[in-house]
């Protein structure tokens, strides 16, 4: 019954890809850019947006996207505890060279920016306050 | 802002996940019925908006009085737009169990049944993350 097997199939992608998802969501990896740096990129697409001066915290965000949400209460959050540090939100939908030009592929996906604009690190899904906290201390330890 | 609680698409999708599952159990012309039933579903839930659906009025007046209260609220725009594109597969289905094409129609069912078991087992939207991709490569084209 063929039935049966479609379901089956289902159920076991379902799991699978729900488990993966889980496991990498919000987990910074390094990614590093050249020139010209991620900043350099954000700054020519969205006018207005200032970067931290020790780092910045680039979130890309879209409409239907319930975990943003998260990502914007974690990263702000962040961005006012840490001085230097600021937290800038990109809407996908309207900066879609920007998305292609960062390689972004799903939102909400963070890019951790050193202080002189390059991108050192990215995660996509929402991540936590101490995954970010994380990824800023790497930052930084990478970039001096 | 205000916003719906997010156990309610959660559970609209664990009863579209158990629709769908028993659609592939079925014969055929039940599961030709049963999809068109969860495509009615779909389609209020694109046109009325989640809250408003049976599942959601049935979380509303009889799960969420049992529950505590809920820790953040949530866009209902997110949900809805998943609605729609469980819409597309749901008539993509019925049109296959329509016409024949058993199997086609099954495999259909059995995609939206993927994305229906991932919000309700993982609270993981589908269908909302295909909208950035489809954005990217419309805009390509």
């Amino acid at each position: 019954m063929t039935g049966l097997l479609v379901l089956s199939l289902a159920a076991l992608a379902a799991v699978g890809f729900g488990l993966y998802r889980r496991h990498v969501d919000g987990r910074f990896v390094a990614h590093a850019d050249a020139a010209p740096t991620a900043w350099d990129h954000v700054a020519a697409a969205s006018t207005g947006a200032v970067p931290g001066d020790r780092a910045t915290l680039v979130q890309f965000s879209s409409a239907f996207c319930a975990p943003c949400r998260t990502a914007r209460v974690v990263l702000a959050d962040v961005a006012d505890q840490e001085d230097g540090v600021h937290h800038v939100e990109i809407d996908a939908e309207k900066h879609l060279d920007l998305v292609r030009a960062l390689d972004v592929r799903r939102t909400p996906t963070t890019l951790v920016l050193d202080a002189a604009g390059h991108e050192v690190l990215r995660a996509a899904g929402a991540p936590q306050k101490q995954q970010v906290l994380a990824a800023l201390a790497h930052a930084e330890g990478g970039s001096r | 802002m205000s916003g719906i609680d997010p156990r309610g698409p959660r559970f609209t999708a664990s009863v579209t996940a158990v629709l769908l599952a028993v659609t592939l159990l079925l014969p055929d012309p039940a599961a030709t019925a049963l999809i068109a039933v969860q495509g009615v579903f779909f389609a209020m839930g694109v046109v009325l908006g989640v809250q408003n659906t049976p599942t959601g009025l049935v979380f509303r007046s009889l799960v969420r009085p049992r529950l505590s209260p809920p820790a953040a609220l949530e866009d209902p725009a997110p949900p809805r737009f998943a609605q729609a594109v469980g819409l597309a597969f749901a008539l993509v289905a019925l049109v296959c169990y329509l016409t024949g094409a058993v199997l086609a129609a099954q495999v259909a069912v059995g995609l939206a049944l993927v994305a229906a078991l991932l919000n309700a087992v993982f609270g993981l939207c589908l269908g909302c993350e295909l909208y950035l991709v489809g954005l990217r490569a419309a805009g390509r084209a």
